[in-house]
């Protein structure tokens, strides 16, 4: 009986000490702007969360050996939220008190945190992912998806499919599959995919892929052998975006006609594939790569420091640049908001404001030492999303090459989001606001 | 010392039938909800009401319904987190959709859940053990794919249904604290409905067929009935819990917050708590829900110098390290060991 | 029809994987009551270190090596966890497996990182045309591989003396130990041959989706297997796996279209559910009678 005692007295001690190690909130630093990282470094999408959290890291922690942005360094804590809704919810009430701006980085913590971030003045910046009617900013006042969102990448999808076979009229009668992860992502361009078809004549199927999708040898063997499609959609998250690549090698459907989201268009996607993987397309909305000024420069003063978050193989790679990306166009809208509010530890609501008005041209971009990496950005009251193109690249056995850039079909487009985004306002009771 | 009590004087039914017998227990348990209801409100930051306090509470009760039916009636489930989706998804139809009241859209989803439940327990009339735990996991993957592909359940592309604001009693309920005192309240009700429930005729049935069901059925209790009550009522909390967590805290019915691993926590957090005890289902879901969290957190006080990769890391060897310590430790949970400690202090300072 | 047959046979590769982690699960719980859930961080822990061994050694050696971390995974486990554990209640032995998967899981992707990794020991994965069908050369070689591992065992159970203590100490834990049987270090055994499995599957798995963590998750593949053909049962396993697979891909290319596809999950369960309801313990599962 003495032993239980001892550890159960270990146990009390033990739990005392994590609740006492717990209440220890690192003071944060007044001159500094606070932000809090969702991040996953472990579970299922370990490999895009960490890349683009320590991208993202990596960024600031360059500016912050440069002196900050205007003198105003950054402060950051990451959170773990191993892609669990309820985890991630719990991070963001952690690290809202000092935190004005969060990249949710999962469609569930984005659902979560909307309605949180609109009540308590928080942007909730969800770049490429999350409710793409909420590039509707009259009803979406704190919601970002700039540069652009799932229905305007699909739209764009269609058009680069249409110029690969040869011009829009060749896409009559082709054959479309879209493969996609039975959860609510993979089912949200169902709707918009179908209406593009009718408008354009050619025939879409989807292809359910039940989670986690590690095996798809029966939607493939639908695709190729008797649906016999021309073109397959990738629309997966995680090992499900590898696992097609393999399949279509082994029933022999060329690489260069399947076509993947932007979440499956990584280093960690295709890699595991190996030689199966060379030809394969994907949508972007960045560049990649070690070949631009300010990520030579990251290279050079922050991993040349050891000061780097991430295994120095992974720097350059799609998902550390889309941790920069992000990472300059938050900056960008904190310099916005600089100058109109003055240079301080923003306000969610001027950084919301700087988000509002960004403006980052070519020569902006050039300036940053991104020339090529990322495109002119511009929105505006109404349209959060403000980036209005999409890049493609392909994968050619070693790396990423950039394949041509497509703007979406946005008279196409937005009325859908306006009308998706009116039913939201009807239901929440929300007024949109008056952007004239 | 404490809890002497050096012999049996009870001497008329009500004592003997009481739920707390023993004096302390009852103050305990009064002075446990004086500090729920007014001490954790007025002290604790919005922080530990909204995403500790709220979740530990919903959880709990979707932990207690699982312990009905896996500690009481011994049938194991995997599905429990889709019968939370069933209560979230419906209770926020009834609500949204139809205009229904808070409190009955919640018991509402509840009841849905229960239905849906106890279809799915229909297997466990034949199948046992493990096979059967298993075979319960067809209702987690039945359910996710309904609630995926049905659209008119999710009413949109989107496949999931926002929160709208909540109204109780025409007052908005906007705050953590009000948010708080709507699970407190169903929570703290429900678990006095369910400490009642097992000391029953119900729970006395339950616990036959679970010490062993043949034997069960020979005296008389009807398995089928009561089998399926168990997953009725289990699926019930199941609901309700999962609807009060997406309408507090969630914000959004998602069915991937319901996931598989979800099914896997919630047995979890009975077997750490204690099998068959209410006490334990606390205790489980504190440990599952709440141990997490402060890892992360005191990791980021011990470790700060340590590699984020590895730290991320370590907390999952931290986790699993303290399963697997507890289970060698106490293999009958966390209740177990307050039982004995309490056993003890009954008999002290004269044990036999 | 020829598309019929396709599928089938695709199907039927398809389940000599699903048989591949199955058989894991059987052998511990067979030996041990563990239903080890653990399997899969198992073969992600093998796979972790196969990758790993890899780049600094060749094939052969990086087997070895590998198959020696499974060993060593064995016996810490067998001795630190289940020894304490002994004659616990199965749905005990169940959480402590959880547990043991956090560990394992945490531990393997802490040495050797948590990106995606790719896995390629030379197995090609090259569509064979067979007339109109199309099969996948490297499900061809698995099969043939996963038939040996089960020759494999067959052997060792029947032919050696260790393998006939591990089955002495399967039927009857107590009888066993009566005539001199070590409990401990059978059930290590067992966790070794399960380890090698695990890497086997790891190997099959791994060089499909790649080594992440996403390749515990065929454990989940493994569970409706498991309770078709009897979770205490190898040849129940691989007849089960075989089934399972071919009756998934089956009901998802012809019936999914009907219904909105992605069945797939669920189609095995259904399978099982209706088979269990007139065999309850599988199609070789040990019936273990009740008596009052």
């Amino acid at each position: 009986m003495g032993r239980k005692w001892i550890f159960t007295l270990f146990a009390l001690v033990l739990a005392c000490s994590l609740i006492l190690a717990s209440g220890q909130v690192q003071a944060a630093d007044e001159k500094a702007q606070f932000f809090g990282l969702l991040i996953y470094r472990t579970g299922p999408f370990a490999a895009g969360g960490s890349g683009m959290g320590s991208g993202w890291e990596d960024f600031m922690e360059l500016r912050n050996m440069q002196g900050g942005v205007n003198g105003i360094k950054y402060a950051w804590e990451e959170c773990e939220t191993a892609y669990n809704t309820a985890r991630g919810v719990e991070c963001y009430e952690r690290l809202k008190d000092k935190a004005v701006l969060f990249h949710p980085w999962s469609t569930g913590i984005t659902y979560a945190l909307i309605p949180r971030g609109t009540k308590e003045e928080k942007v909730i910046f969800s770049s490429g992912y999350g409710r793409a009617d909420a590039s509707d900013g009259s009803v979406f006042p704190w919601v970002f998806t700039t540069p652009t969102n799932y229905w305007s990448q699909n739209s764009a999808k269609i058009k680069f499919i249409g110029e690969k076979m040869g011009g829009m009229d060749k896409l009559k009668g082709l054959k479309i599959a879209n493969l996609h992860i039975d959860v609510p992502y993979g089912q949200e361009t169902k709707p918009m995919l179908d209406a593009l078809a009718e408008k354009f004549g050619f025939t879409i199927q989807h292809f359910p892929v039940p989670w986690p999708g590690i095996d798809q040898k029966a939607q493939w063997m639908d695709i190729v052998r008797r649906f016999k499609a021309d073109w397959v959609i990738n629309r997966n998250w995680g090992v499900s975006c590898t696992v097609p690549l393999k399949e279509a090698a082994r029933l022999g459907f060329p690489r260069e006609r399947v076509l993947g989201v932007w979440w499956c268009g990584s280093e960690e996607d295709v890699l595991p594939a190996g030689p199966a993987a060379k030809g394969y397309y994907s949508a972007n909305f960045h560049g990649s790569g070690k070949d631009f000024p300010l990520v030579k420069e990251i290279i050079d003063k922050v991993y040349g420091t050891m000061k780097g978050h991430m295994a120095f193989t992974r720097v350059g790679s799609v998902y550390w640049s889309r941790g920069i990306y992000i990472g300059v166009v938050t900056e960008e809208a904190i310099l916005t908001a600089h100058k109109k509010f003055g240079v301080k530890v923003l306000t969610g609501e001027e950084i919301r404001w700087g988000m509002e008005n960004l403006n980052i041209t070519a020569e902006r971009i050039k300036e940053l030492g991104l020339e090529g990496f990322m495109s002119p950005i511009k929105t505006s009251c109404e349209n959060h999303e403000g980036g209005n193109i999409v890049l493609f690249q392909q994968w050619d056995g070693e790396k990423w090459v950039p394949a041509g850039t497509q703007t979406p079909m946005n008279d196409f487009v937005w009325p859908l989001i306006k009308e998706s985004a009116a039913k939201y306002a009807k239901e929440q009771g929300i007024t949109p606001k008056d952007c004239k | 010392m404490l809890y002497r009590e050096c012999g049996n004087f009870k001497d008329n039914y009500a004592k003997d039938m009481a739920i707390f017998p023993i004096p302390l227990d009852r103050w305990g348990l009064g002075i446990m909800l004086v500090f729920a209801f007014l001490v954790i409100p007025f002290t604790a930051s919005d922080y530990w009401l909204s995403s500790i306090m709220i979740p530990f509470y919903c959880f709990s009760l979707a932990a207690l319904g699982l312990n009905f039916l896996t500690g009481y009636a011994g049938q194991v489930s995997l599905g429990h987190a889709a019968f939370m989706a069933v209560g979230a998804y419906s209770s926020l139809i009834l609500y949204g959709r139809y205009g229904i009241p808070l409190v009955p859209s919640i018991l509402g989803g509840g009841i849905v859940s229960a239905i849906v439940g106890s279809i799915f327990g229909i297997p466990s009339l034949r199948i046992k053990g493990f096979y059967l735990a298993v075979s319960t996991l067809a209702a987690q993957f039945i359910i996710e794919w309904v609630l995926t592909h049905w659209k008119w359940v999710s009413g949109g592309v989107f496949g999931t249904i926002d929160v709208p604001n909540l109204y109780i009693f025409g007052a908005l309920l906007d705050t953590p604290l009000k948010k708080y005192y709507l699970v407190l309240c169903i929570v703290a009700l429900m678990i006095t409905f369910g400490k009642n429930l097992v000391r029953g005729q119900l729970g006395r049935n339950w616990m036959a067929i679970r010490d062993m069901d043949v034997a069960a059925e020979i005296i008389g209790v009807s398995l089928f009935r009561y089998k399926l009550i168990a997953f009725a009522v289990s699926s019930f909390y199941a609901g309700v819990a999962g609807a009060l967590i997406t309408i507090t805290y969630y914000g959004a019915a998602n069915i991937e917050e319901f996931n598989l691993f979800l099914s896997f926590h919630l047995l979890g957090m009975i077997i750490i708590g204690g099998m068959g005890t209410i006490l334990g289902s606390f205790l489980g879901a504190g440990f599952m829900v709440l141990l997490p969290i402060f890892i992360n957190q005191s990791m980021l006080t011990f470790m700060e110098r340590v590699p984020s990769n590895l730290r991320a890391n370590s907390e999952a060897i931290v986790f699993g390290g303290l399963i697997v310590f507890f289970l060698i430790v106490e293999p009958y949970g966390m209740a177990r060991l307050w039982h004995t400690i309490k056993e003890k202090m009954r008999l002290w300072p004269f044990p036999y | 029809m020829n598309f019929f047959f396709e599928v089938l046979i695709t199907g039927l590769l398809v389940g000599i994987m699903y048989s591949l982690v199955a058989l894991g699960f059987a052998l511990i719980y067979k030996a041990s009551d563990v239903f080890n859930f653990a399997q899969g961080d198992m073969s992600l822990l093998a796979g972790l270190a196969l990758v790993g061994f890899l780049t600094i050694m060749p094939l052969w050696l990086a087997l070895v090596c590998t198959i020696a971390v499974m060993t060593l995974l064995a016996y810490a486990t067998v001795f630190i966890i289940f020894r304490p554990l002994v004659a616990r209640p199965p749905l005990i032995l169940f959480m402590a497996a959880i547990g043991l998967a956090f560990l394992v899981q945490g531990i393997g992707q802490s040495i050797w990182g948590t990106d995606a990794k790719g896995l390629n020991i030379g197995i090609p994965d090259n569509p064979i045309i067979l007339g109109e069908l199309f099969l996948s050369s490297f499900d061809l070689i698995f099969g043939v591989v996963a038939a040996a591992l089960v020759g494999g065992l067959v052997l060792f159970f029947q032919k050696t003396r260790t393998g006939r203590a591990l089955r002495a100490v399967a039927d009857d834990h107590e009888a066993a130990l009566s005539v001199g049987i070590p409990l401990l270090n059978a059930w290590a055994v067992t966790w070794v041959i399960a380890g090698i499995v695990a890497t086997v599957a790891g190997i099959a798995w791994g060089s499909r989706l790649g080594v992440q963590f996403s390749l515990s998750l065929i454990a989940l593949k493994a569970l409706p297997v498991l309770i078709l053909g009897g979770i205490d049962s190898i040849p129940g396993a691989i007849l089960a796996g075989l089934v399972v697979g071919a009756g998934e891909n089956l009901a998802e290319v012809f019936i999914g279209p009907y219904v909105g596809g992605g069945i797939q999950t669920f189609f095995p369960y259904l399978m099982a559910l209706l088979f269990l309801w007139f065999r309850p313990y599988g199609m070789f599962g040990k019936e273990i009678i009740d008596r009052v």
